[in-house]
């Protein structure tokens, strides 16, 4: 800046005018706002862009990084065949880095910059629990979040553009509580916990079923990755059945330090954690080379599985995801992440052939909440999909891994969040195949 | 002799003010003529801009260091958080951020009375533990802070009397991010016109003299500790405002927003700017702010895969830190100003300018 005034004269001169004009200006403000009907932002004739906030850097990365390229290979695989009612489906991916502030400016990118007709399958509960008033607020429908919170859709009324997709992490927590209190009930049961909605809510559905039989509740912060205090406290309560709800990196952390401690009890670890391929190749890297990492480093853990993953090869629908992937995909093989990422591209897919030909964003809304239970798919069980519930998938069926491969211990077993029961699903949907040529029609 | 200060001081601030209101009419041109999106991005350099500006007035002009400037933000962040629970919230932006200042500065003062008995690295250890500690409260009293997830911050309605007289100056229906925006350069503009005259001033003659030397500063009769913790209190404060501007524009108050890296980042941008200077700090926020989502941009454009471009900017971030260090150690203003009295003096060699250091300008 200027240390002196010295010919400032000019300068001042021209900012009273400026200032003058700008103060002649406008009046009053018109309050009355003629709202004329405009297509929504990010549909054309033959476009719809869509986005989608994801972990591409930082620690949460592994894994979920591979979530958007599965879905954008589908996108792609659809757009091919000529997209949906004639629109090109364009998909735009931000990072944040699994920070909520982050997921917050990358969202505004996404509706004010990109804008975008709405956010598909966006990553996580603290980071998107930081933009869903902000979406709800401009209208943008946050479809088919990637994370199991029951804030994904048990609020209808107040976040109406919300939908979750994947099962919640109650009923999870109610499906795993009933199956031990049927078949281990004798187990001393340890909880091992992420200290936010997924353990919380874990611990509710859990509870319902075998209060009686937990001897010890170990919390964990995401972030902190000493979890030896823990899993130490678990072994001192002689817990001998651990039900632990964490994202991957903490099923490879718990692991090793089971290990090192000697403690071997049966280890049950919810679907989110559980992915075989990437725990094992955390191990190897955690240990640095000391444990190998290979699929069968979780060999005789249970956990549960709402969609069928890249160990049954020979299901219809992975062959489908094959098929895309080989066709579309970046470098690398198929994993369960982009597995994910295409089942959940699939259902939206099937929302935009729902809509119709005009498309906004309330016409979507409508779609999902009408005709979502019925959608066939990959889920194992329906989506809960209503005008009172947005809540994703229903159920999902314990297995116990072998090799890598999920060995079913039981049917397809659905609920919902509460007291509702569990029973056996009879839709029927883990027996559908996709129809010919891999794109839903209604 | 008297006479002569005092019209010294007079003249010191009138150039301040006069420069206050440049700023603001140019805010009012770039926030009008931007996009919304720009707007948020407007604000985020604002907040950056604000913290920036204080921790360059404590490092800089006083020597001291700290790394906790992340955590000092947070406070602030939380307070205003608390202070806009939903939308039946009824207290004035104006008070919300002023509080926010208030409870920082109590809490600076708390800080700096500790670190004003410190030095360099022990100095720089114990803000640490401030940047570490700080969100960890966050997450142990989950009930009222809303550990890992945060408090939501929601912005009162704008008031109607604000959209009346922007309208009428402008001739534009003013939206929530340029509202924003407008909250945020508004508030750095009062922030940095305080810190540029209390710099100007006796307090920062203060300030420079424990800086460049002790022993003379206490000769001179300056109690040491005293400056210290002001100068520490003032900076704190310019935190506590940047944290209440980052919760209006995050809409967010969450520990992940306020790690380390927070602190660091500031301190990297008082360096890159150059040390000392508030347009510095001014001009570290703003490559902050835009350079990772220009080299995001650029990696896609480039036909780059959406995770390869993520990973560039902070390859590129860094390359451009080193690259300043290493080409311009008094950072980029302190390049300009040098480069300027150089050719300054060449032009009239005969009467060599006096050279004043770290002057807050």
């Amino acid at each position: 800046m200027t240390r002196h005034i010295r010919g400032g004269g000019p300068l001042v001169a021209a900012l009273a005018a400026a200032l003058a004009l700008t103060a002649c200006g406008a009046g009053g403000r018109d309050s009355s706002d003629g709202e004329a009907a405009v297509a929504d932002p990010g549909v054309t004739d033959d476009t719809v862009t869509i986005g989608g906030t994801f972990p591409l850097t930082g620690v949460a990365a592994p894994g979920y990084s591979e979530i958007p390229t599965g879905a954008k290979a589908y996108f792609d695989y659809v757009n091919e065949q000529g997209g949906i009612h004639g629109r090109q489906i364009e998909y735009i991916v931000k990072d944040d880095g699994y920070n909520p502030t982050t997921t917050s400016t990358v969202t505004n990118e996404l509706v004010l910059k990109d804008e975008v007709f709405a956010t598909v399958g966006s990553l996580g509960t603290p980071t998107q629990a930081s933009v869903a008033d902000y979406l709800n607020d401009e209208g943008v429908p946050q479809l088919m979040v990637s994370s199991g919170s029951l804030q994904w859709g048990d609020d209808v009324e107040n976040r109406p553009l919300t939908f979750g997709w994947q099962p919640d992490y109650e009923s999870e927590g109610k499906i795993i509580g009933q199956w031990v209190a049927e078949n281990m009930p004798d187990a001393k049961v340890g909880l091992f916990l992420q200290d936010d909605d997924l353990g919380e809510d874990a611990e509710k559905g859990v509870r319902q079923f075998v209060d009686d039989q937990i001897v010890a509740v170990e919390r964990y912060t995401s972030g902190n990755t000493d979890v030896a205090p823990q899993v130490s406290g678990l072994q001192a309560k002689d817990a001998d059945l651990v039900l632990a709800f964490n994202t991957p990196s903490y099923t490879a952390l718990s692991q090793l330090v089971a290990l090192k401690t000697g403690y071997k009890p049966q280890w049950f670890y919810a679907n989110i954690g559980s992915d075989p391929a990437l725990v094992g190749s955390l191990l190897e890297r955690f240990s640095e080379g000391a444990v190998a990492g290979s699929s069968a480093a979780l060999d005789g853990v249970m956990t549960t599985e709402y969609i069928p993953g890249i160990d049954s090869a020979d299901d219809p629908w992975v062959e489908l995801w094959q098929q895309v992937w080989d066709e579309h995909g970046d470098d690398g093989e198929l994993t369960n992440y982009r597995i994910y990422g295409m089942s959940q591209a699939y259902a939206f897919v099937q929302a935009l052939e729902a809509a119709g030909e005009d498309l906004t964003r309330d016409g979507l809304v409508e779609a999902i909440e009408e005709g979502g239970t019925e959608w066939e798919g990959p889920q194992l069980a329906p989506f809960r999909y209503s005008a009172d519930s947005h809540m994703g998938i229903s159920g999902m069926r314990v297995v116990e891994l072998e090799g890598g491969v999920g060995e079913p211990l039981t049917d397809v077993l659905v609920t919902d969040i509460g007291d509702a029961e569990i029973t056996t699903d009879d839709s029927g949907q883990a027996d559908d195949a996709p129809p010919e040529g891999g794109v839903p029609t209604s | 002799m008297r006479d002569r200060i005092v019209s010294l001081r007079r003249h010191v601030l009138a150039r301040h003010l006069f420069l206050a209101l440049v700023g603001l009419l140019v805010v009012v041109v770039v926030v009008e003529s931007v996009s919304d999106y720009r707007n948020t991005q407007l604000a985020s350099m604002a907040y950056l801009g604000i913290a920036a500006g204080g921790l360059t007035v404590l490092t800089g002009i006083n020597g001291q260091i700290s790394l906790g400037h992340g955590a000092l933000m947070a406070i602030g962040a939380y307070t205003s958080a608390l202070l806009l629970p939903d939308r039946d919230a009824t207290v004035p932006l104006t008070v919300v951020v002023l509080a926010a200042v208030a409870v920082t500065l109590v809490v600076g003062a708390a800080v700096g009375l500790a670190a004003a008995r410190l030095h360099g690295p022990y100095l720089a250890g114990a803000t640490l533990a401030l940047a570490v500690a700080v969100p960890g409260i966050a997450l142990y009293f989950k009930e009222t802070l809303g550990g890992e997830q945060g408090l939501r911050v929601v912005m009162p309605d704008i008031p109607v009397w604000v959209l009346d007289a922007v309208f009428f100056v402008t001739g534009q229906d003013l939206t929530r991010s340029r509202f924003t925006a407008y909250v945020g350069w508004l508030t750095l503009i009062v922030v940095f016109l305080l810190l540029a005259n209390l710099s100007a001033g006796r307090t920062g003659r203060r300030w420079r003299a424990v800086r460049d030397d002790e022993v003379s500063a206490e000769l001179a009769g300056i109690d040491l500790g005293r400056a210290r913790v002001s100068a520490f209190m003032v900076s704190a404060a310019a935190a506590g405002a940047a944290g209440a501007i980052l919760a209006f524009t995050v809409k967010l108050a969450a520990p992940s927003a306020f790690t380390l890296t927070l602190s660091l980042t500031l301190l990297a941008a008082i360096v890159l700017g150059g040390l000392g200077s508030l347009a510095g700090a001014l001009i570290g926020a703003a490559l902050l702010t835009f350079l990772p989502s220009v080299v995001t941009d650029i990696g896609r454009n480039a036909g780059l895969s959406d995770i390869q471009a993520a990973e560039l900017a902070p390859l590129v971030y860094g390359l451009v830190m080193v690259a300043v260090i290493l080409l311009a150690p008094t950072g980029i203003v302190g390049s300009l100003r040098s480069g300027l009295q150089r050719a300054r003096s060449r032009r009239r060699t005969t009467s060599p300018t006096t050279t004043s250091k770290g002057t807050a300008s």
